[in-house]
């Protein structure tokens, strides 16, 4: 399809405005007469409080306080469930859990005033890992501990055992990953009786945040109001919290009658809020002498934390991407979320994929290892093609190029020289090189019926001047949203890319258009923004006003002409699940997920033998995600999710001390500076085959998931080293390699 | 947690007899804040304990590199940028230009501070471990007068050094006597930039014939403070750096130092690579 302005690089929306200074994110936002909020949080991992006491040298009076008691409606901050209370009452259940919120003017004095609350507690026994929540070592949550199980059966995996030539068993760990956004989490909020409750903050998803609010205050849902503010980046991270922060600003605001603004610094952003899932999975394979897959049985476990949150749902993609892109006739996929008593994990981009990715293909270098393949000849033998059959009973009815990419990715890395040159040089070298791939895939939109329960809708409105404006509850956070909801708009009116306007995501103003995660937005919502815009201009072609072959000029006329006789020239359009998609959540098959990226990345490493110390030298990422909106911002989610692959690969390691981060500053929570990135080579092979507009699939999360395995398999190319966990620190290298060893 | 920052107080002497005056009046109650590399990461985390500083950064008395025809003079304030930047430095004393410049931001480097390195007494410090391997020496100055003392044992335990209350590092000497000897610096840190380090090793050995005729080797992070390898050293001293004595040098410095496991990293891993920076400087003496 010929585009205009879809598939071409147009400046930033916002772009201006962010490198002038000029944007304004929640902290540059002040009210009159604006206090200040801190949480103050239970000292203990698990247990009852006995007591909160005012201590020290403290105008105490002229503090506003709030706990449990205070809350006028359900003190819980609504998700899928009630589990997760606003602020702790009773019980504690994670070491930073929020149990009493102070606000004052004056953020120094505030800052004391936090210290010297003392918080009583009466422990009870904790857990922290995943073996000790599935051995019910204590029961902490529900009946056993586990939030979510799911199970993927396809043919009989029990069949394979017996008439399989080997049978390859694996465990495989990944641990918590910090988002760390740039611009750390915060929420003003104003909230009375008489005006009801309004909050402005960063975040992702503003009708989340609505929707807590609402169950919270026990409200009408338009007596509550959320407005983004410029928001600093999310990755996952703003998708669940900000609720939490605004309902603890808003309850301040409440209680005080004054404007309440709470902004945590970067250790508590870091030590209190969500971060990526650990996991655990287990791999048994079954293959034939000549590399086909006959059985995947595979366990896939992941650790929620304290609360539900979005557990269920990150541990559904997780499951379902945990046997990946190939095609193998029986396939056990069991998968549970459990609690431990730290704080609840969460969104993460990726969203369980990039855990359960890891594992799969580890352990097929492993499987091709043990049947005498090369790792790539093995996946090439079982590559799923179009009409074949994914583990969740999905038919494939895309066109499937798993072959080509890999080609595309081999040939630019030039992988098969450098593995032979470096299995051959370095036997005896100090530094050892090695070059190592994934091969993967992840579904574009919520998975299964999500986006028919979600039922989004988007908004477009022209003015007399003849320039359209889109409203969505769809979130700038850096990402580019603004930029493509404008291409896409501009090219479906045949207008410029500047007379397309966004309106601030704002639950008074904006339908709601869904939550902006899930690698939907190109897909999903900029489908509804194409339709929403197609509608403004059937409306002026219908009413005579408007011709096929209009320039700006006939067009903002006919707006103009349009509002004067019909008044406003607007429409709203809801999303429609297609037809021909089938999900059954009772037994967990059939059309996951609308389209697919698929994508092949290769990396290569360099190990200093006597540290230990490894380095990414060279990146190679070739990827399928349909038509590309804007090139350069597609390069960039690309080379910003390897960054954050690098880092969940080799350097963040979080450091656990009874459930709390101990390593929460960025000293010592090490993610990868631009010093420790290689040069990035990013490729698209565009077939312009989604169900977005002019044909385009999600992106965002994608190069989450296949960044650390390829890295360590390359590493264990250059070492001989079985990984199995990540992050893959030198110490846990070296230790891998002298207990080979020894 | 951040701190109450009007609950520090801090001043500005006019001068350094003015600083020393004020450190002699009121012994201990006032700590020296030079660039603040280290007091700021404290006051943001709600850690800072001190609450009376004296703004001793601008003092000229302290700042400055002076080169003698026998020494390098360099001044407590000289900062991490003016090593990176010194000729004579980068020709005669690679270890501690090398060490300055993998310390830190450059932000960190415009301010960061020789002295201040050696008075917050860090044992992950990036620089002694080089000061250290040239035989550095501290003057120490008060209201009382000033002396010269040798860095080797200035620091005798964690946080703790040779330095009372009302005294300030004036300068640190370097005599240039070991420009032809064959030296190595190795920083491991936890990235390759703005990290704290893991291990760190400085080496200098002069060599006679193919044997070690005199050698100096020093760690960071290995022990409570910066260490000096002196068994090792002697060990080392009259031998070639043959396999042999490599593996024996690797056990002796085993047991002189005393690594912990700690948020960065393992004992068995500061252990274990200590002991192979250490065959990597011999190696690199035998080639």
């Amino acid at each position: 399809m010929e585009t205009r302005v879809i598939g071409k690089s147009v400046p930033r929306k916002e772009g201006r405005e962010k490198v002038t200074g000029r944007a304004r994110y929640v902290d540059d936002l002040a009210f009159p007469g604006m206090l200040h909020g801190v949480t103050v949080r239970g000292p203990t991992a698990r247990g009852r409080i006995r007591g909160i006491f005012f201590e020290g040298d403290i105008p105490w009076k002229e503090i506003t306080i709030v706990t449990a008691k205070d809350i006028p409606g359900n003190n819980c901050i609504l998700l899928l469930i009630e589990d997760q209370p606003c602020l702790a009452d009773g019980l504690v259940n994670h070491k930073e859990e929020p149990v009493v919120l102070l606000a004052h003017q004056d953020a120094y004095l505030l800052g004391e005033a936090r210290r010297a609350v003392r918080i009583e507690i009466e422990p009870l026994p904790a857990i922290f890992t995943i073996e000790d929540s599935l051995a019910r070592k204590e029961i902490i949550w529900g009946e056993d501990n586990t939030f979510k199980s799911v199970r993927v059966e396809k043919g009989d995996v029990e069949s394979a055992w017996s008439v399989a030539d080997c049978i390859v068993e694996g465990e495989y760990e990944t641990g918590a990953q910090e988002q760390l956004y740039i611009e750390p989490q915060g929420m003003i909020a104003r909230a009375s009786p008489a005006d009801g409750v309004t909050v402005w903050g960063s975040l992702q998803c503003p009708h989340y945040v609505h929707k807590a609010l609402v169950s919270l205050f026990g409200l009408p849902k338009d007596r509550i109001r959320v407005v983004q503010t410029e928001t600093g980046g999310g990755f996952g991270g703003k998708e669940e919290y900000p609720s939490m922060i605004a309902a603890h600003a808003a309850l301040l605001a409440w209680k005080s009658g004054r404007p309440v603004k709470i902004i945590y610094d970067r250790a508590e952003d870091m030590a209190a809020t969500t971060k990526r899932h650990p996991s655990k999975t287990r791999h048994r394979t079954a293959v034939s002498s000549d590399g086909k897959l006959l059985a995947m049985d595979i366990d896939f476990t992941i650790d929620g934390g304290a609360y539900e949150t979005l557990s269920p749902v990150v541990l559904s993609r997780g499951t379902i991407h945990a046997a990946g892109p190939y095609d193998c006739p029986n396939v056990r996929i069991r998968g549970r979320a459990v609690a431990t008593n730290a704080p609840p994990h969460g969104a993460f981009r990726g969203f369980g994929a990039p855990q359960s990715v890891f594992a799969l293909e580890r352990h097929l270098d492993r499987v091709a290892a043990a049947v005498g393949l090369a790792p790539d000849e093995l996946r090439r033998r079982n590559f799923i093609r179009e009409g074949q059959t994914l583990a969740v009973n999905q038919v494939v009815h895309e066109r499937v190029e798993m072959g080509r990419l890999m080609d595309q990715a081999f040939e630019a890395s030039d992988y098969h020289v450098k593995r032979k040159q470096y299995s051959t040089e370095n036997p005896g070298a100090a530094i050892k090189k090695g070059i190592g791939f994934a091969c993967f895939l992840h579904g574009a939109g919520f998975t299964g019926s999500g986006e028919e329960y979600l039922a989004s809708e988007v908004a477009a409105e022209a003015t007399v001047e003849g320039r359209v404006r889109i409203r969505a509850g769809s979130t700038e956070m850096g990402q580019g949203t603004n930029t493509i909801f404008s291409q896409i708009a501009a090219e479906t009116l045949g207008l410029d890319y500047e007379k397309i306007d966004i309106a601030q995501p704002d639950t008074a103003n904006v339908p709601n258009s869904g939550p902006t995660v899930a690698s939907r937005t190109s897909m999903i919502v900029g489908k509804l923004v194409e339709s929403a815009a197609r509608e403004i201009q059937t409306k002026l072609f219908q009413s005579g006003l408007l011709e096929q072959g209009y320039d700006a000029a006939t067009f903002a006329k006919a707006c103009g002409e349009y509002i004067g006789r019909f008044g406003a020239l607007e429409s709203l359009i809801k999303y429609q699940h297609p037809a021909e998609l089938h999900w059954n959540d009772e037994r967990y098959e059939g059309d996951a997920y609308g389209a697919y990226a698929w994508a092949v990345y290769v990396a290569e490493v360099s190990v200093d033998t006597r540290t230990a110390e490894m380095r990414v030298e060279n990146f190679t990422a070739v990827q399928e995600v349909g038509r590309v909106i804007h090139p350069v911002l597609a390069a960039g989610q690309i080379e910003g999710g390897i960054a954050q692959g690098i880092g969940l690969a080799l350097y963040e390691n979080i450091v656990w001390h009874e459930g709390r981060m101990v390593n929460a500053q960025m000293t010592n929570y090490i993610m990868p500076t631009s010093m420790d990135v290689p040069r990035i080579r990013v490729f698209f092979d565009e077939i312009a085959q989604g169900r977005g507009p002019a044909g385009a699939k999600g992106i965002g999360e994608l190069p989450l998931d296949g960044t650390a395995p390829a890295i360590a398999n390359a590493v264990a190319h250059a070492t001989g080293a079985d990984i199995r966990r990540i992050p893959l620190t030198p110490e846990l290298l070296m230790e891998t390699l002298e207990k080979a060893h020894a | 947690m951040r701190s109450h920052v009007p609950s520090y107080e801090i001043e500005t002497p006019k001068d350094l007899g003015a600083a020393l005056d004020r450190m002699a009046n009121e012994p201990g109650a006032w700590k020296p804040f030079a660039g603040g590399t280290d007091l700021m990461v404290l006051l943001e985390a709600g850690k800072l304990v001190e609450r009376r500083f004296l703004n001793i950064w601008k003092l000229p008395e302290l700042k400055g590199i002076e080169i003698t025809s026998s020494h390098v003079i360099l001044g407590a304030l000289t900062t991490y940028t003016e090593v990176r930047s010194s000729e004579v430095l980068a020709r005669e004393f690679p270890l501690l230009c090398r060490a300055a410049s993998e310390t830190g931001s450059v932000a960190t480097q415009n301010r960061g501070t020789l002295g201040g390195n050696i008075a917050n007494a860090s044992p992950a410090a990036d620089s002694p471990p080089a000061l250290l391997a040239y035989d550095a020496e501290v003057e120490i100055v008060s209201s009382r007068g000033n002396r010269w003392k040798a860095y080797s044992g200035f620091h005798v335990g964690y946080k703790a050094m040779d330095l009372v209350a009302d005294e300030l590092i004036n300068r640190i000497r370097l005599l240039r006597s070991k420009r032809d000897w064959k030296q190595h610096y190795r920083k491991v840190g936890t990235r390759r930039a703005q990290a704290v380090s893991k291990v760190c090793f400085a080496g200098a050995a002069r060599m006679q014939q193919g044997r070690i005729a005199d050698v100096r080797i020093a760690l960071g992070s290995i022990a409570p403070i910066v260490l000096r390898a002196t068994e090792t050293e002697k060990m080392l001293t009259g031998e070639k750096p043959s396999p042999a004595v490599r593996q024996a040098a690797q056990e002796m410095l085993a047991r002189e130092i005393t690594p912990i496991d700690d948020i960065r990293s393992t004992a068995r891993y500061r252990q274990r690579v200590a002991q192979n920076l250490l065959v990597e400087f011999l190696e690199m003496l035998a080639t």
